[in-house]
């Protein structure tokens, strides 16, 4: 079951396309990691994602409510805490006041603090509060660790996972980080220059391609290159699937942020599930 | 109760390092039969790990028949692993302790020591006294 589809998705902007034929699916339960350069499209995808933009050509499907937190955070600064969150109650239908509470509770944010005063952290903390108290089925995640010291991002990715534990929550949510993602994701989504090159669990993923180092003569016949580097005399490519017949290569598996960059760099590379399974 | 670590550098995969830890606990008598492991949520926010990692590694070890969920309760150690050997642990350790006393005596380093150590095992391996 996907709690998010997305199929031939584009949007234009003035007279230039910033998402072209995006299609993709993300299962119930997952937390899936959006990346790409800046200018990618990311922010673009998650606001058609919620509803904050209606696109072109495409359509979106959410299965439930989605919750969306913008990059920078909007929150009144001269509201409290306790403000914030009855400006939230006022302006949503459903709303959690308890749970919210218990959370900053738990965090030892004070209600009576104003939200200017608060550490980055903690602004953070707020606007994810006030995003799960919608008691969201999405939730969608701009840049969540942005700006944060390397503590508060520990702290605000403890608190995502928590929540998808327990109430079995998908998140989508955008870094410019990698390694953030690494333990936290377990869902890549790889968008470059307004197109899509990656959408899939990430241990098939990783599991799907090698990293395959050798000298500079070393024959890749038979094999599915996404991309390439050289340092000398040696080579080393990314490709999909295992090693080629040529004995010359040591094959290991990526690491994420590997997987990442070689489809970065060759942005006519793409690992995308047959149009058919996106629409299941 | 197990409090689990991760080394994130070690290139070993997450689940793998949650199931080692618990293997090791059960190997030491510090997790014993009855015992329950951490829920996922609790593991997930003290590690910052998502929550499928924590329910594949407990699943791999519910495979093994090391522990079992009950539902609504959480998951609980079916089985040690050291069995009737527990009991000789001190005295082997003790052993051990003073086998690595006489190393360093010897000018052995903590490298030499590893290399050592893991020839003698994979040598007793081979003969089949292990």
């Amino acid at each position: 079951m996907n709690a998010l589809e997305v199929t031939g998705l584009a949007v234009r902007r003035r007279r230039s396309w910033v998402l072209r034929d995006c299609s993709l699916a993300v299962p119930a339960g997952r937390v899936a990691a959006l990346v790409g350069p800046n200018g990618a499209g990311k922010t673009t995808l998650m606001h058609a994602a919620v509803g904050l933009l209606a696109p072109a050509r495409g359509g979106v499907t959410v299965r439930g409510q989605a919750a969306f937190v913008a990059q920078d955070k909007p929150l009144y600064e001269t509201f409290t805490v306790a403000e914030t969150l009855r400006f939230g109650r006022r302006t949503n239908d459903r709303w959690d006041e308890e749970a919210a509470r218990r959370r900053l509770d738990r965090l030892g944010i004070p209600l009576g603090g104003r939200v200017g005063r608060l550490s980055g952290g903690q602004r953070a903390q707020v606007a994810l509060t006030l995003a799960l108290a919608r008691l969201p089925d999405l939730l969608v995640l701009d840049e969540p660790l942005a700006n944060l010291d390397p503590v508060a991002r520990h702290d605000v990715m403890r608190s995502i996972m928590a929540e998808v534990a327990e109430r079995g929550l998908t998140v989508l949510l955008s870094s410019h980080v990698v390694s953030d993602l690494e333990d936290t994701c377990d869902w890549l989504i790889v968008l470059n220059g307004g197109r899509l090159q990656v959408s899939g669990d990430i241990e098939d993923l990783l599991g799907g391609h090698s990293v395959l180092t050798g000298p500079a003569g070393a024959s890749a016949a038979g094999c599915d290159v996404v991309g390439e580097s050289r340092t000398g005399r040696q080579v080393s490519l990314l490709v999909r699937g295992g090693p080629p017949p040529d004995p010359r290569w040591n094959a290991r598996r990526p690491g994420l942020d590997e997987l990442v960059m070689g489809y970065l760099r060759s942005p006519a590379s793409a690992a995308l599930p047959a149009p058919a399974e996106v629409a299941g | 109760m197990i409090e689990f670590q991760l080394d994130r550098g070690s290139g070993v995969a997450t689940y793998l390092q949650l199931v080692h830890q618990v293997k090791q606990a059960l190997r030491l008598g510090t997790l014993r039969p009855g015992d329950q492991l951490p829920t996922a949520r609790e593991v997930v926010e003290s590690l910052a790990i998502n929550p499928n990692t924590v329910l594949k590694a407990y699943r791999e070890l519910e495979r093994e028949g090391l522990v079992a969920g009950r539902p609504g309760l959480g998951t609980f150690v079916e089985q040690g692993i050291a069995g009737p050997t527990l009991a000789d642990h001190h005295r082997l350790r003790r052993g051990l302790e003073e086998w690595v006393r006489q190393a360093r005596a010897a000018g052995l380093d903590e490298e030499d020591l590893r290399a050592l150590f893991g020839a003698v095992l994979a040598g007793s391996a081979r003969e089949g006294v292990a």
